[in-house]
Order: structure tokens, then C-alpha cells, then sequence
């Protein structure tokens, strides 16, 4: 049996302003939760959540809006997951020794193989990864971020400046353990 | 321009995210800098190894499929209930329709709340047990009731009624009867309250009515053009208590 006419409509609008961002969901959930199986899954979730919240979507870019889901569902998904093991509470400033490097060697980085890349990135504390997933391969705005990520736009900054300095330093050490 | 002021701006400046003044400032400083300099150079070729090495994971055709599907029957699922039997019955039966439809619309409003109360029970346990019992974790009515503010039309009343008893612990967007609502968290003793709220069509205030469900307890008042239920696993008569001091 068919749709309503407006509940046609709403479909219809949702699958063409949401249903778009599959790739940029999907490629969020991967690194979030680290897995395909589970990547998918969240996915999935999240697109029906979205579909439930629809009507309380107003903007334009229906991509932030559906990322900001995909991420809660995303966090949800790993608590859950890491229920029962006790995964240290995330403390901004235990991980704001991390300096950004500033010397010549730093252009070893340049030599990274793509597995460095990918484990740098992945090993990052979520709120690191979330962070510079979103700026570096969605280039979403730092407000984007802040909406998305439910923080105060100062955070994002620095933990966006943080992400790159951990993945600067893990490509950094990695790169002198092959030369050595 | 001190080093340490233009390296806050470095970050921003390879983003993009710099007012002009901002940018030509940092940019003096970066032509008598080699340290600031270097730093940006460091940045922009750690960008260029992410964006060129980094994997991006795009969804397969077989997830497209799969995500499509499931939208498309919990679009059917959700219209059901509402739609399809009435209409069906309108348009086939219009002559004789006369007393079928008013037995329709009879069974339909007194079908209507107890289908209502299944939903609010199902949305208070789902909350429990799906882990999604707070977006915004805080015992302050201050913080609760702000963070609302642009993700719904309409701004529900939060109130602290530790004093009494009722801790106040969070808020959530949850969804109910077709609509995004907002559910508040109170905590008495080991019992969860969600206060459920959204606009009611009713525009009169009235006072607490209570009904039970599956073993949970049901509280409903209107205040100002909202509807709000409470539903806990509380006995009746203290949850009739959470509704008056509430409704006050």
C-alpha cells in the first residue's frame, strides 16, 4: 500500500536532501567505531533516527545535520559497547601536553605510508578523531563542528590543534622507527 | 605579535577561518618569523599527507540498498496506524458510510489515548534501556532549559524540584506522537521520571489525571499550551505529587 501524498512528500524530500550523505556518514561511523560491521550498523541507525527527526530539520545542509547524528549514534553505539570495561573518562587536559612539532625533520611526515596515516588517525581519543574527520575530510567550518559536536567553538579549536599534533608526533616517531 | 598569539592563529588561518584583519596581521608576522613559519609549513604538509593518505571509507552499493529499504518501511510503518484503514473505508464505503464512519470515529478517539499511553510507556522504557536517557546531562534548569532552544518550536517549562525530592538529572529529544517532544529526567530514588512535552491543541489548563500502563504509572496535565505526562515505574500517588509541585 502506497504513501499518503504527504507522507510521499516527506519521504521523497528526505531522500533527496539526507539519503545524498551516505558516503560522508559512513566514512564518519568507520572511524568512529573502527570496524565495517558496526560502521554499517550505526549507519543504518542513524538514518532512521534522521528520518524520525526529520520534520525538526530546518537548515540547509542537510549533511552537518545528519553528521551530528551519525556521531551521537556513533557514541552511543561505543558505550554501550565498551560496557562493563572501565575506558578512562576523556580528559581534555590530559592530553594537552602534546606540542606541534616545528623543525626541519618534521618533513619526514611526507614519507608516510598510508597505514601510518590510517592508525595515526585511528588510535586518536574520539573527541580528537570526530574533531578531524570532520575538518579534514568533510571540511566542515569550525561552527559546523561546534553544532555537531555539541562543544563551545573554542574546544573545537583546540582539539582540532591537538589531533594534528598527535598525528604529527605517531607519524613522526613512526617514520624514524623505519629509518632506524 | 608575539609568537605564541600568531601560533594560536595558525591553526585557523590553514582553516580558513580568520577575518581579514586577523589574517593580514598573522601574515606580517609569518614574513620576520622562521619559526612560525616553519610551523605553518609543518601544518600545511601534515594537511597535504592526511588528505592525500588518509583513507575514506565511502559507503558500499549494498549499504545504499540497505539504508534506502529501511527508511522506506519505517516511512510505511509510521503511516499506518493513522492512515490506512480510514482511508481505505472512506473512499470504498462513501455511501453507506454514514453510521460506519461515526462507529470509526468513535473507536478512534477512544482508541487514541490508550495508543498515546503505549507510546509514552514504550518512550520511557526505550530510555532506559536503549542508553540514550540524556543529551544533556545536568541538574541545572538553567542549562536544561537553553539547550532546548532551537531544536524544538516550543520551549518547555524545566523545574528543580530537588528540594522535594525530584532531582532533576537531564533532558533529551525524544519522539512521540508524531512529533519531536521533550523529555525531561527526574531522578526519586532508584525511580527514573520522564516528563514528556510537547504543544497540546488544547489551549485550557488542567490539572494532574493519572492512569497506570504495563505496570508504569501515567501523570497528564496542560500548562500554557503544553502537554506534559510523566511516566515512572513510581508509585501512583508520588508521582502525583512530581505532577502538582510541577504544575505550580
Amino acid at each position: 500500500m502506497g504513501l499518503r501524498p504527504p507522507d510521499a512528500a516527506r519521504l521523497a524530500r528526505f531522500e533527496q536532501t539526507v539519503l545524498p550523505h551516505l558516503n560522508a556518514a559512513h566514512n564518519l561511523a568507520r572511524w568512529m567505531v573502527r570496524n565495517e560491521a558496526d560502521a554499517q550498523d550505526v549507519v543504518q541507525e542513524a538514518y532512521l533516527r534522521a528520518f524520525r527527526f526529520f520534520d525538526g530539520f530546518h537548515g540547509s545542509d542537510g549533511r552537518a545535520w545528519l553528521l551530528a547524528i551519525v556521531r551521537n549514534t556513533s557514541r552511543t553505539w561505543m558505550q554501550q559497547a565498551a560496557k562493563g570495561d572501565s575506558a578512562a573518562e576523556f580528559d581534555e587536559d590530559q592530553h594537552s601536553r602534546f606540542c606541534p612539532t616545528a623543525g626541519p625533520e618534521a618533513q619526514m611526515i611526507r614519507q608516510s605510508g598510508i597505514d601510518s596515516v590510517r592508525q595515526c588517525i585511528e588510535e586518536l581519543p574520539v573527541e580528537y578523531k570526530e574533531t578531524l574527520v570532520m575538518r579534514e575530510m568533510e571540511e566542515m567550518s569550525y561552527k559546523e563542528i561546534a553544532d555537531a559536536t555539541s562543544v563551545p567553538l573554542g574546544t573545537v579549536m583546540s582539539r582540532l590543534a591537538r589531533a594534528r599534533a598527535r598525528v604529527q608526533n605517531c607519524l613522526l616517531v613512526r617514520a624514524k622507527e623505519a629509518r632506524a | 605579535m608575539t609568537c605564541d598569539a600568531a601560533r594560536e592563529l595558525l591553526q585557523p588561518l590553514v582553516d580558513e577561518e580568520l577575518d581579514l584583519t586577523q589574517k593580514v596581521d598573522i601574515e606580517t608576522h609569518l614574513r620576520s618569523c622562521v619559526g612560525c613559519a616553519e610551523y605553518l609549513h609543518n601544518l600545511a604538509e601534515l594537511r597535504q599527507v592526511i588528505r592525500d593518505k588518509a583513507p575514506y571509507y565511502r559507503a558500499s552499493e549494498q549499504l545504499a540498498s540497505r539504508v534506502q529499504a529501511a527508511v522506506r518501511a519505517s516511512a510505511k510503518a509510521e503511516a499506518r496506524p493513522r492512515l490506512n484503514w480510514p482511508w481505505a473505508a472512506a473512499v470504498s464505503l462513501a455511501a453507506a458510510a454514514a453510521i460506519l464512519w461515526g462507529a470509526i470515529l468513535i473507536r478512534s478517539t477512544a482508541a487514541q489515548p490508550d495508543l498515546l499511553a503505549q507510546d509514552l510507556v514504550a518512550g520511557h522504557v526505550r530510555s532506559l534501556m536503549a542508553n540514550h536517557l540524556l543529551d544533556v546531562p545536568s541538574t541545572d534548569q538553567h542549562t536544561v532549559k537553553p539547550w532546548f532552544n532551537g531544536k524544538l518550536d516550543f520551549s518547555p517549562q524545566v523545574k528543580d524540584l530537588t528540594d522535594e525530592g525530584f532531582r532533576l538529572t537531564g533532558g533529551r529529544l525524544d519522539y512521540l506522537n508524531g512529533r519531536a517532544v521533550a523529555a525531561m529526567v527526574f531522578q526519586r530514588r532508584q525511580h527514573v521520571i520522564n516528563l514528556f512535552v510537547w504543544p497540546s491543541a488544547r489551549a485550557e489548563t488542567n490539572g494532574p489525571s493519572a492512569i497506570a500502563r504495563s505496570g508504569f504509572n501515567l501523570v497528564h496535565w496542560n500548562a500554557d499550551g503544553l502537554a506534559y505526562w510523566a511516566v515512572s515505574d513510581l508509585n501512583a500517588a508520588e508521582l502525583q505529587d512530581f505532577a502538582r509541585l510541577y504544575e505550580k
